[in-house]
């Protein structure tokens, strides 16, 4: 395969994939369970998912990381196999993408606030949290490091930062999350955004997560406006989660999101896919648009 | 004299504790009644936040440093109110947390320190708290002949853990202390017909909204 950084540079748009929290909470994954504990103890269902996504048409595949820094394992209990869980969260990803697929790592925010006096974290601290998960999944050998679901700029910073330090040779994706009116809920807007990450020279940027489909299309309308030449990431929810029957449901269909991915695409999105409450199905809707 | 009242509302709006400190202590050099401070520019500087806030003109930080710069007032009427035998009108209590198998705490953590900006006693149980806790902390807030009403605000970011805030009412039924309470639920994945399905008297989407949803409930 050629390296991803040709390849977003051919234009050619990269099939991410869909949801893996929704997914394994399908599969049975328990109650206040994090994922991460299923990488070290049932990593069949994630195996078996990303092999799902490959077969939809993904060329890049998020291990299971997207909580496996050192301040969310503390409260879940795994922080002394901080190393284990990304270890193998890499390499079962590798083994579902085979060479068929991209392999990117997962680093999600911490879950603190970067903002006294009711955030406990500083800045400083936040940076070394996402070197030392950077470090451990350069060490794993991933093709890309994908920070996502921030709000907030300064916390984005520092992950960023942070993965360039323990990783200089990967390329870094980075997102963020446009849930409040069209900008994050800490109140980065999407053209801020876009200006910071330039800046910061990752390979790509963009949005995941968000609200609705239609509030992801705004933002990366934004971003391709303050960065047009920019390769813009855009990895929506299946819509806004409700419930129904004691049962969360994502009302975008596959049809939907294959519709919304043209979009983003026209917009200089490279790199499309899903977040909370996408399916195998959903990618090979979009792998299927994009790619036609 | 109502300068000072104007701009220290100013002051909470614009969410800047050490201009709110300062203004209070002028207000009260200059006579005001703190409870005039309190009805005539610190509750309604909150209220013009709040509403900022739901029409996408304000942020979670623009909420924190509102939050902040009414405590710093706060904290100078506090000793005055307590000198003149007065009391800031006490809205009701709360009590507070993060459902067990959860530890987000960032949201919780908003709506407690809202709550607390907006009059309300708040007992902030913190994360990961189980079903009795949240039973033992109402039961201790009945205890000590609080005659104010009592509002249990459930949180759960994650779909598996929405569960318990079934979990946390049907303790509550047990308990026997059901009808004694209301319960508020929130967090990413709830929403008002969760809230009706497990029998919660109402939901919240934001820290803001929380607010008006606990005073509506309680009539205040």
């Amino acid at each position: 395969m050629e390296d991803i950084i040709s390849r977003l540079k051919s234009g050619r748009v990269i099939v991410a994939d869909g949801a893996t929290g929704t997914m394994l909470l399908a599969a049975g994954l328990p109650a206040g369970t994090p994922p991460e504990r299923w990488v070290l103890e049932n990593p069949n269902p994630i195996r078996d998912l990303q092999r799902a996504y490959v077969e939809a048409g993904s060329d890049l595949i998020i291990a299971c990381t997207f909580g496996a820094n050192r301040t969310r394992l503390e409260q879940t209990g795994l922080a002394d196999q901080l190393a284990e869980v990304n270890q193998r969260a890499v390499q079962i990803a590798r083994e579902a993408a085979g060479d068929r697929a991209y392999v990117a790592a997962d680093i999600g925010p911490t879950g603190e606030l970067l903002m006294a006096p009711i955030g406990k974290m500083t800045y400083e601290q936040a940076l070394e949290i996402f070197a030392e998960q950077a470090a451990v999944l350069a060490q794993a050998g991933v093709d890309v490091l994908y920070i996502e679901t921030m709000s907030d700029l300064d916390e984005m910073k520092a992950a960023v930062t942070g993965a360039q330090q323990a990783a200089p040779d990967i390329p870094i994706f980075a997102t963020f999350s446009f849930d409040h009116h069209g900008r994050t809920n800490m109140g980065v807007k999407p053209e801020q955004a876009a200006e910071t990450l330039q800046a910061l020279g990752v390979a790509a940027f963009g949005a995941n997560c968000g609200a609705t489909l239609e509030m992801t299309e705004g933002a990366v309308t934004k971003m391709h406006e303050a960065a047009p030449q920019a390769a813009l990431i855009a990895k929506p929810n299946a819509g806004k989660p409700h419930m129904v029957d004691r049962k969360t449901v994502y009302d975008a269909t596959p049809e939907d999101m294959a519709e919304y991915a043209q979009k983003f695409v026209a917009l200089g999105a490279r790199v499309v896919g899903g977040c909370c409450g996408s399916t195998p199905e959903h990618i090979r809707a979009i792998a299927e648009t994009v790619k036609s | 004299m109502d300068d000072i009242l104007t701009q220290l509302q100013e002051a909470v709006i614009a969410g800047e504790p050490e201009q709110a400190c300062d203004l209070t202590k002028q207000a009260l050099e200059a006579g005001i009644a703190p409870l005039d401070a309190i009805d005539q520019a610190l509750n309604p500087g909150m209220q013009i936040v709040g509403d900022r806030y739901e029409c996408g003109d304000y942020f979670i930080p623009d909420l924190v440093m509102a939050a902040e710069a009414m405590k710093a007032a706060m904290e100078k009427l506090e000793p005055e109110l307590l000198a003149r035998q007065e009391q800031r009108q006490i809205l009701g209590t709360v009590v507070i947390g993060t459902v067990e198998g959860d530890i987000h705490e960032i949201g919780k953590s908003l709506v407690a320190t809202m709550l607390s900006a907006a009059g309300f006693r708040v007992h902030d149980l913190g994360v990961g708290v189980p079903a009795d806790r949240f039973v033992e902390q109402v039961k201790e807030a009945g205890a000590s002949g609080d005659s104010v009403p009592v509002v249990v605000g459930l949180s759960a970011l994650l779909t598996t853990t929405m569960r318990n805030q079934e979990a946390v009412i049907k303790a509550l039924q047990e308990a026997g202390l059901r009808e004694e309470v209301k319960v508020i639920i929130g967090g990413a994945p709830a929403n008002p017909e969760w809230a009706e399905t497990i029998g919660a008297d109402a939901y919240a989407e934001n820290a803001n909204e929380a607010v008006d949803v606990v005073k509506q409930l309680l009539e205040v």
